[in-house]
């Protein structure tokens, strides 16, 4: 039974790679970022090619993932939808209890394999809202969005209190825009900021000192001047110092002195922005522009409106890591731990990326009502 | 509930194609949206790389270069004739890289058998450790001997991160000769770094503490030369991307000969005084010497605490540069000036004569009585018999009758009273009797008793021997004073040919008849010459005639208990001094002794003086040659 079980395996897996479901421009412009990622990196860490096989690794990894989700149908993965929220927002639980890790407590260790829950939450949460909304009269009124609310302030709470506010950030956002995509009412929407923007100062009104001594340190985790002070004005002299065409590719001083703290990770656009100057700012945003426009137009083109919520959402989640991460280097954010997407090294953020990326090409792939 | 939307096919396919609608619009306003965001996002960068680039270009400039100065190689010191007082020489020190040591207080321990380590090293090595990065390489111990290098190379496996490291070093190979004149670096201290030009001294670690090498420390040092260097986070140096070589300081030909300061130095044979030789043409001195002295070398690499409390609280205080803060009664050397100014201001004629009787009283004051030398007086003497005698009395009644105004004012010509503006640090003014000087000193009336023996040197006066030297030119120069200095020339390199440096510029003549001079000068060549002179039989054997004058004065008022009790050292009992020049009728040298403790200025200092001028004649060959 076992070595039946591990020919089906097989058969996928080759089907997946032979013939895959796949969207050529989306591809293609992923694997253009995933190109300028890698060579950035390179730059960034001072030619360690090292840590740029690692990285690749990781894109291989997930770009294997990528495909083997997309040969699963939309249909399939609504199926599961329920069954894999619960068991992310269990081991959300479970990382609350027994998590690991540096300062915050991220990691869940499973036999050796070090696994962060939150990353799954990033597919998980958009699936459920797009689940719930699928079954319900579209668009959603004041009782469906209560629900949706709940949905996603689960996880969302459970990993800001890991603490993780850029991810919590941004699994939050992906539910919220599956709802805007569900078509919330434009006044809905508009009542929902006035209350959010009344309840502001109210609740830091009726909040003890030490809680919102918390809140400012959760907003802006080094608040003391030197700390957060020189990190931003260290990376907004990188960009800066950029100008039009940038120092050119590895002789960014900023980064290769040192000078740049995290420069492989949270603060790589500002390599980038340093070593190819505004023209390559733009340039690579007008790619990640394209990669999140592609994805709504798969969204659009979707078959259900399960697909589509979930496709656009994803798409705009993606969106709200490149917002976050320049808002932050260019000293407009407050510091939060959001990465670049597919540029800043780190492996598990870039294989959810990719995953998230599979379930797009799933819902391209299988958007006909017939299989090819 | 209103219709099941979903019992109606119809609806059905209608609802989907407006949720399909609905949904696009709803995607292109996502999109928009997200177009809007990163067009703002856009911005913001170009904000920061194109309106504010070179703000921000400079400042990550400044972030990755780093200057660091090469300080110059100071510049040498000479004498006239190009004989050394002050050079570089090559040492060696012990250095050490904190970041390569592994266990540092093992290691500091451990080289402490090997080389001695004195509390200041190791004090001054940790207060290093404070300011510098550890990958810098800090000096532990100067001077090492030929012995300590032998006794390290062959341990030196045992020490990683410890080097010996040669670097150039001040030394003043005359020693205690130049000790005072030409001074000595040492170490920039708290006290140095207010007053320099941190930019000029960014590298520079000795600075001129004293004399020449105080006195010249701008032309001594030279410019620095600079490195840029690309730094890391760390401020650690990774490349050089432009330097500039460090100009070396220039070097001081000083007008001093060492030969003669050599001399003058040995005739003092040890005992407490000073010594002044100009040449009364230009005003160069010539030799200054001031003993006793010490060895400057002693500062250089930082004195101990016991070798400068020694030298600090000896009793001779050998650091105390008598020839131009030295404090001395002049004493009868004064009489030549005072009988210039009565001849000049109508007062006297040469052939005007007093009566010496032993005691010189005021009209109308019988009790007090101002003493002759000589018991019984010197008998009726005219200018030139007082001047040869030194006959108190004679001037006595000349002060009394110039009065304390008129007296003031023609000695001040000579500079007494305020410093000479030589060009070395720590001169003093001395002080000259006057009216005004003792109403803001004393807030005292003058009385006619204090004009009559400041008539004779005693009182108030205080004198620096560089002053009386000054004023021994003066006269040497028939009234023209040229203001003594110590810098004969500037040399930019060794292969540069020195240029003379601007002396300061002479003042007019205060003579007004050259027959007052002839009438002094007279004087002062039988001091020497004369068959009455207090100084007579000196100038045997020397080709030139010599005119001078003794000076004796009291070290202790009369009524002081010290005088009594040294009144049977009568060696011990004066401060002694003897001012001459030579050859009398066309000077080119003017010398003055001063000794602190003899029995006469003739019997003391006089024979200095002798020698000085001695030394004079076997060297000076008056070509006046630049070195």
């Amino acid at each position: 039974m076992i070595a039946g079980f591990a020919l089906r395996v097989r058969a996928f897996l080759l089907r997946a790679l032979r013939q895959p479901y796949f969207d050529a421009p989306l591809a293609g412009a992923l694997a253009l970022l995933a190109g300028i990622g890698l060579a950035t990196l390179y730059s960034a860490s001072d030619l360690d090619r090292h840590l740029v096989v690692n990285q690749a690794l990781r894109f291989a990894l997930g770009g294997l993932l990528m495909l083997l989700i997309a040969r699963v149908p939309p249909a399939t993965w609504r199926n599961w939808t329920p069954w894999l929220y619960a068991a992310s927002l269990l081991l959300l639980v479970a990382v609350a209890l027994h998590g690991q890790g540096r300062g915050a407590n991220r990691w869940l260790n499973l036999g050796g394999l070090r696994f962060q829950p939150s990353e799954l939450v990033k597919l998980t949460l958009p699936m459920m809202i797009a689940w719930y909304l699928h079954a319900r009269e579209l668009p959603p009124r004041w009782g469906t969005l209560l629900a949706v609310a709940l949905l996603i302030a689960a996880p969302a709470l459970l990993i800001a209190k890991q603490p993780d506010l850029g991810t919590a950030l941004l699994v939050a956002a992906s539910g919220v825009f599956a709802v805007f995509l569900a078509g919330l009412a434009w006044w809905r929407i508009f009542a929902l900021l006035g209350a959010v923007a009344a309840a502001a100062p109210l609740a830091w009104h009726f909040m003890h000192e030490y809680q919102r001594d918390r809140l400012r340190t959760l907003l802006d985790p080094e608040s003391d001047p030197l700390g957060r002070g020189y990190h931003i004005l260290q990376s907004e002299i990188a960009v800066g110092s950029g100008g039009w065409l940038g120092k050119g590719w590895h002789h960014g001083t900023q980064s290769r002195l040192e000078f740049l703290p995290e420069h492989t990770t949270d603060f790589v656009f500002a390599v980038f922005a340093e070593e190819w100057g505004l023209i390559g700012v733009v340039a690579l945003l007008a790619l990640y522009l394209f990669i999140v426009g592609r994805g709504l137009v798969i969204a659009a083109n979707a078959r259900d409106t399960y697909s589509r919520l979930l496709a656009g959402s994803i798409s705009m989640a993606f969106f709200v890591y490149v917002l976050v991460n320049g808002g932050m280097i260019t000293g407009l954010l407050p510091v939060v731990g959001v990465p670049l997407p597919l540029v800043s090294y780190g492996g598990t953020s870039a294989v959810s990326l990719l995953a998230g990326f599979g379930m797009l090409m799933s819902i391209h792939g299988h958007r006909r009502l017939l299989p090819r | 509930m209103r219709r099941e939307p979903l019992s109606d096919p119809r609806n059905r396919v209608r609802d989907v194609e407006r949720e399909t609608a609905r949904f696009r619009a709803r995607a292109l306003a996502g999109f928009l949206l997200v177009a809007l965001c990163l067009l703002a996002l856009a911005a913001r960068f170009a904000w920061l790389e194109i309106a504010r680039h070179d703000e921000f270009r400079a400042r990550s400039d400044q972030n990755r270069i780093s200057v660091r100065s090469i300080p110059p190689t100071r510049g040498l010191i000479f004498d006239r004739n190009g004989v050394l007082l002050a050079e570089n020489t090559a040492a060696f020190r012990l250095e050490v890289v904190p970041e390569q040591v592994r266990d540092l207080p093992a290691t500091l321990a451990a080289l402490g058998e090997v080389i001695a380590l004195s509390d200041d090293d190791l004090e001054r090595f940790a207060a290093l450790r404070r300011s510098k990065h550890p990958f810098e390489s800090l000096p532990l111990r100067f001077k090492l001997s030929e012995d300590e290098i032998a006794r390290f190379s062959t341990e030196r496996w045992r020490f990683p991160g410890v080097e010996i490291v040669p670097y150039l070093t001040r030394a003043y190979p005359l020693g205690e000769e130049f000790a005072h004149l030409v001074g000595y670096v040492g170490r920039i201290d708290a006290a140095d770094a207010t007053r320099l030009d941190e930019r000029r001294y960014a590298g520079t670690t000795h600075i001129g503490k004293s004399g020449i090498e105080r006195q010249y420390e701008s032309e001594l040092h030279g410019e620095p030369g600079y490195e840029q260097v690309e730094v890391n986070v760390d401020k650690r140096p990774l490349r050089v991307i432009q330097r500039s070589a460090p100009t070396p300081g220039r070097n001081l030909y000083l007008t001093v000969d060492a030969r003669l300061q050599h001399a003058a130095r040995e005739a003092f044979a040890g005992r407490a005084g000073a010594a002044v030789a100009l040449d009364p043409r230009n005003g160069e001195v010539l030799a200054m010497v001031s003993v006793p002295s010490f060895d400057p070398n002693l500062f250089v690499n930082g004195i101990g605490r016991v070798d400068y409390a020694t030298l600090l609280n000896a009793p001779e205080r050998p650091l105390l540069d008598r020839a131009i803060a030295g404090g001395y009664t002049p004493g009868s050397t004064v009489k030549p000036y005072l009988a210039l100014g009565g001849l000049e201001l109508g007062l006297r004629r040469p052939e005007d004569t007093v009566l010496s009787t032993g005691e010189f009283h005021l009209p109308g004051d019988s009790k007090r009585a101002y003493r002759d030398d000589k018991r019984g007086g010197h008998g009726r003497v005219d200018l030139h018999e007082a001047i040869a005698q030194s006959v108190n009395t004679y001037f006595y009644s000349l002060a009394f009758d110039m009065g304390i105004e008129r007296f003031s004012a023609w000695m001040g010509k000579f500079g007494f009273g305020r410093p000479t503006g030589i060009d070395l640090i720590g001169e003093s003014a001395g002080v000259l009797p006057s009216k005004e000087w003792k109403r803001g000193r004393m807030n005292q009336n003058w009385y006619p008793g204090e004009t009559v023996i400041a008539g004779i040197g005693q009182g108030y006066w205080v004198i620096t021997p560089i002053q009386l030297a000054q004023a021994v030119a003066m006269l040497a120069a028939r009234g023209v004073r040229h203001p003594p200095h110590l810098l004969r020339a500037l040399q930019d390199g060794i292969n540069q040919d020195p240029r003379p440096a601007p002396t300061p510029p002479a003042q007019p003549s205060i003579v007004r008849n050259p027959a007052d001079w002839t009438a002094v000068e007279q004087g002062m060549i039988a001091v020497v010459n004369g068959p009455t002179g207090t100084a007579r039989g000196l100038g045997e054997g020397f080709p030139y005639v010599i005119a001078g004058k003794t000076g004796t004065a009291e070290r202790y008022s009369r009524t002081d208990e010290t005088w009594q009790n040294i009144m049977s050292v009568a060696v011990e009992r004066h401060q002694v001094l003897f001012e001459a020049f030579a050859p009398a009728d066309d000077a080119r040298i003017a010398v003055i002794v001063a000794l602190e403790a003899g029995h006469t200025g003739a019997h003391d200092a006089a024979p200095i003086a002798r020698r000085i001028l001695d030394a004079w004649l076997k060297y000076d060959d008056d070509g006046g040659r630049a070195p």
